[in-house]
């Protein structure tokens, strides 16, 4: 597959690195120069920098098809998955930085796993059943299916962090719970299969940490790289929790 | 020293490890998980077009159930699959899906009334029953006779990990993220744990354990081409080879998906045939009713793969500027189908190949997939050769899959093998005599092993590079070990990876540090891939027949006269350049189903002895007991003994109501 090459564009790549693990280690902007290749993804070209120019730079790719959420990075400022993002719709110089919010664990990976393992304690994202004892040789439960569809809509999420990345509250209010969560909540809050109730919910996110906190920026919304309904999702929930809070 | 102390280690958090712990916690037992990235960033994410188990709420589903399951598995497999295996996993997967949809799976559900579908490229109208409004849906995908793969959306593998994660993280089952097991501690007899390192830190500890589960998925990037996400590298595999003991059982079969995108060999579903989309040429022919005229695209995967590439070799690919490829129609499907039903798929060649498929035709061709081979273990998920070693999921051979595996049956294999190994590794735990005694002195020795392999790479002052070893296997494997094989081919290939192990004992780093190192992870990671890759080739050039996914262009014919058997795979010494094989032949006299036509693909075959035997007797118990299929079954095959007590009893359905 290596055609001719032809006249390709010489991109460079300015990479914030940073080894907090290294001592005397110091952030900051490295340059690397790199001939785009037709189709090439930032999965592409950052593994290629690695394999030729310096195998050291550390980075998060999994799926490498948009449906993991490893790679979620900044870049050219905006939180966005690097692994569907395409160098074309870049100018020549693209800037890359790991997620704010989130502990760096070098260069552009940073730990959003930890992260969300806390909120899934924190906020108890799972269904919560009464009856223990189901018997699964029984036909199942009916469901209406445009519910079903309306719970996976909110099930796409894929915990890359680019939403707490784009948040304006997260960035200065380190307990604030994030889109990501609030959007959990709701999926929850949706499905007749979780016993709890607005009580419950109101326990968990109705406070400056949860659902208040937001700020309405839209940052979430807009970078969500799932088009999740992210904004219309918390404005719902608050409704919901300010009538919970209001009846006491 | 570090050590860390469990009841259960598993070695894995996709689907199968996860529910694997969640069993095992759950019969009161400490588990840990390790995992080289978060959870529910493992692999069984991506899986898209769904999980089957025959429900059989939907109209074209009617009259499906395990009988039926059971028979597509094994032909299927082309008789590779161990037929006990395949009953106790077609008798739990109604259980499984329905456990999933109480933990919290949105399930697409069944629409009573009319709805238009595409069938063999026409509009159809099928009429969904009223009691089944609101039960759990099916699609159809290839190799099967009736619609039985239940889906969320084309996301199906992304909502199962999210719900049993979840799960884990409810029944508080610690998950070590970022931590990769190196080696197995064990003694030639049992299996103690295994040796870890923090990929953060480089820190390296020792986890020791009553019972140990490898769960760690497939081995597709020792190609290539490959629809597999890049940490799927067959660490697990060669953590069990390299013990010695415990075997790697047919790793000469692997599956190519017929639509991995071109060229960057990402996925897109199944559910695209199976949902009505064809396959067409350069001409716009749609070519695979001239091959397949029973099952055109919905034939088996290695059946449609080797059908395209015969196709291209026919000259009949388009020409990019990237090579060769054939196209995926799904424009006929619709835009609402495509933006409900396959919006991954839309989002996919969106991103990647701005295509949109709505209007558009998609660029495919087959790309590595699946691996069929693995750890092999008995019908309870250990492995008969080291005790405590257990193996479920992609990294096991627990053998339902033969030498090829149906769309749909591995996410469902995932979580009914952690269903029953859970309740294995939860007796074993519970036996008295398996109170772990721990000799301290092994546990420290494979731990200073294994750092002391790691210095080597740092100290020794090696020239090798470490990717460029990466990539001439996996150039190797994909132009030699593929689709179509040949006798020359696979000695070429097992020569040269032979060359290239002995190369990657001599890799050197250019960035020498023990922490936080990705050159260091491709180093000590080439070495055991190397192996992995070496099961492979090795194994199909030996094998010289063709079955299921493994293709001999020299051997085109199934043997079963002389190959009805399972290919085992150990790595006796260190300094070894080639896997020792031995064979486990396949009792015909004991087999449900005995050898015979597939249904697709070629007709031609040569039998077993002992085929025409069985064959008789088979037919004369079944029509003993014509009218009471579960008679006749348990006088064909008696195998419920081997299911723990919990997973045992019928399924009801509609048609089959208790
Ligand atoms: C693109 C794609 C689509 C698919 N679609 C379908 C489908 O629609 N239906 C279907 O039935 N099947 C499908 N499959 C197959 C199916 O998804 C996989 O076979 C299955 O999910 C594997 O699950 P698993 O739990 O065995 O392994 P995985 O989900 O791959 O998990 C492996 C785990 O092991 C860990 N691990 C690996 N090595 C180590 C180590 N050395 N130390 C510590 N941890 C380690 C990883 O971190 C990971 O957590 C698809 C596969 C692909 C590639």
């Amino acid at each position: 597959m290596a055609s001719a090459p032809q006249s390709h564009r010489k991109l460079r790549f300015h990479i914030l690195r940073y080894n907090p693990a290294k001592a005397d280690d110091e952030p900051r902007i490295q340059t690397y120069e790199l001939e785009e290749a037709p189709g090439m993804t930032l999965f592409i070209a950052l593994t290629e920098i690695r394999e030729k120019q310096d195998p050291s730079l550390q980075f998060d790719f999994v799926c490498r098809a948009g449906i993991c959420g490893s790679c979620g990075m900044m870049i050219n400022g905006r939180p966005s998955l690097a692994c569907r993002s395409v160098t074309q719709s870049f100018p020549d110089d693209i800037w890359l930085a790991p997620l704010p919010v989130f502990e760096l664990i070098g260069d552009l990976s940073v730990n959003t796993g930890k992260w969300m393992r806390g909120m899934s304690e924190k906020l108890e994202t799972w269904v919560h059943m009464k009856q223990e004892e189901l018997d699964f040789k029984r036909i199942e439960a009916p469901m209406d299916p445009a519910l079903a569809e309306e719970i996976y809509e909110l099930d796409r999420c894929i915990e890359c962090g680019c939403c707490v990345a784009g948040c304006g509250t997260a960035r200065m209010r380190e307990d604030f719970v994030g889109a990501v969560a609030l959007n959990k909540i709701a999926r929850f809050r949706l499905d007749p299969r979780d016993d709890r109730t607005d009580e419950d919910f109101y326990e968990l996110v109705g406070d400056d940490n949860g659902v208040f906190g937001c700020m309405s920026l839209l940052g979430c919304h807009d970078v969500c790289p799932k088009q999740l309904p992210l904004q219309t999702q918390i404005a719902f929930l608050r409704r919901k929790m300010v009538a919970q809070g209001t009846k006491g | 020293m570090k050590i860390v102390h469990t009841d259960v280690l598993v070695i894995g958090g996709g689907l199968a490890g996860l529910r694997l712990a969640i069993g095992a916690k759950r019969r009161g037992h400490d588990a840990i998980i390790l995992s080289l990235v978060p959870a529910k960033r493992s692999h069984s994410k991506a899986a898209q077009g769904g999980m089957q188990a025959s429900l059989g709420n939907v109209a074209k589903g009617q009259g499906d159930n395990e009988d039926v399951h059971f028979e597509d598995t094994v032909r299927g497999s082309d008789w590779g699959a161990d037929q006990e295996v395949v009953r106790m996993f077609v008798n739990t997967a109604p259980k499984a899906v329905r456990e999933l949809a109480a933990w919290g799976v949105p399930w697409s559900r069944v629409r009573k009334g009319d709805r238009t579908v595409i069938i063999n490229g026409q509009k159809v109208t099928i009429t969904e029953r009223d009691e089944a409004q609101g039960l759990v849906a099916q699609r159809d995908f290839g190799g099967t006779k009736k619609w039985r793969t239940c889906y969320a959306a084309d996301g199906t593998g992304h909502a199962m990990i999210n719900a049993v994660a979840d799960q884990a993280i409810a029944d508080s089952i610690p998950v070590h993220e970022r931590m990769e097991a190196l080696a197995l501690i064990h003694d030639g007899n049992r299996c103690y744990g295994a040796v870890v390192r923090d990929l953060i830190t480089g820190e390296v500890s020792a986890y020791v354990a009553t019972a140990t589960a490898v769960c760690t998925g497939g081995a597709g990037r020792v190609y290539r081409t490959t629809t597999n996400a890049v940490i799927c590298e067959g660490i697990g595999h060669a953590l069990a080879l390299e013990t010695g003991a415990s075997a790697l059982g047919n790793m000469e079969a692997i599956q190519f998906h017929p639509t991995g995108i071109f060229p960057a060999g990402i996925l897109v579903t199944e559910g695209c045939r199976g949902d009505g989309g064809l396959l067409k040429d350069v001409d716009g022919h749609r070519f695979m009713p001239d091959y397949e005229p029973e099952k055109k695209e919905l034939a088996s995967r290695d059946v449609v793969s080797r059908r395209m590439e015969e196709h291209i070799k026919k000259g009949k690919g388009h020409q990019s500027r990237f090579g060769t490829h054939l196209w995926l129609d799904i424009t006929l499907l619709g835009e609402k189908h495509i933006h409900t039903n396959l919006r991954e798929v839309w989002d996919i060649c969106h991103y990647f190949l701005g295509v949109d498929p709505v209007k558009e035709m998609i660029p495919v061709r087959p790309a590595q997939h699946y691996t069929m081979g693995g750890v092999r273990t008995d019908a309870s998920g250990q492995s008969p050769t080291l005790k405590g070693l257990f193996s479920a999921g992609e990294a096991s051979c627990w053998d339902m899959h033969g030498f090829n595996r149906l769309g749909g049956n591995s996410v469902a294999e995932t979580v009914v093998a952690g269903m029953i190994v859970g309740e294995s590794v939860a007796d074993y735990c519970d036996a008295i005599a398996n109170a772990p005694t721990v000799p301290m002195g092994l546990v420290r020795e494979f731990v200073e092993r294994e750092q002391a392999k790691l210095a080597q790479f740092t100290k020794a002052g090696g020239k090798e590079d470490a990717s460029v070893i990466k990539g001439e296997m996996q150039d190797l494997m994909t132009a030699k070990v593929g689709i179509f094989r040949t006798g020359a081919d696979l000695e070429e290939a097992v020569d040269k990876l032979q060359k290239l192990l002995v190369r990657s004992r001599a890799i050197g780093l250019r960035s020498p540090t023990l922490g936080a190192n990705p050159e260091l992870v491709t180093a000590y990671r080439v070495q055991r891939m190397l192996k992995v890759a070496l099961t492979v080739a090795y194994g199909a050039a030996v094998r010289t027949e063709s079955r299921g996914a493994h293709f001999r262009e020299d051997h085109p014919r199934r043997n079963d006269a002389e190959w009805l058997k399972r290919t085992l795979a150990t790595w006796k010494g260190e300094s070894d350049t080639l896997p020792t094989l031995a064979y486990e032949p396949l009792d015909v006299g004991r087999m449900e189903l005995p050898p015979g036509w597939r249904g697709y693909g070629a007709k031609d075959y040569l039998d077993h002895p002992d085929t025409p035997a069985r064959q008789q007797a088979v037919e004369a118990i079944r029509a003993q007991h014509a009218n009471d299929r579960f008679a006749m079954q348990a006088a064909l095959m008696p195998y419920e003994h081997l299911l723990p007590p919990v997973l045992r009893g019928r399924n009801e359905r509609i048609d089959e109501k208790f």
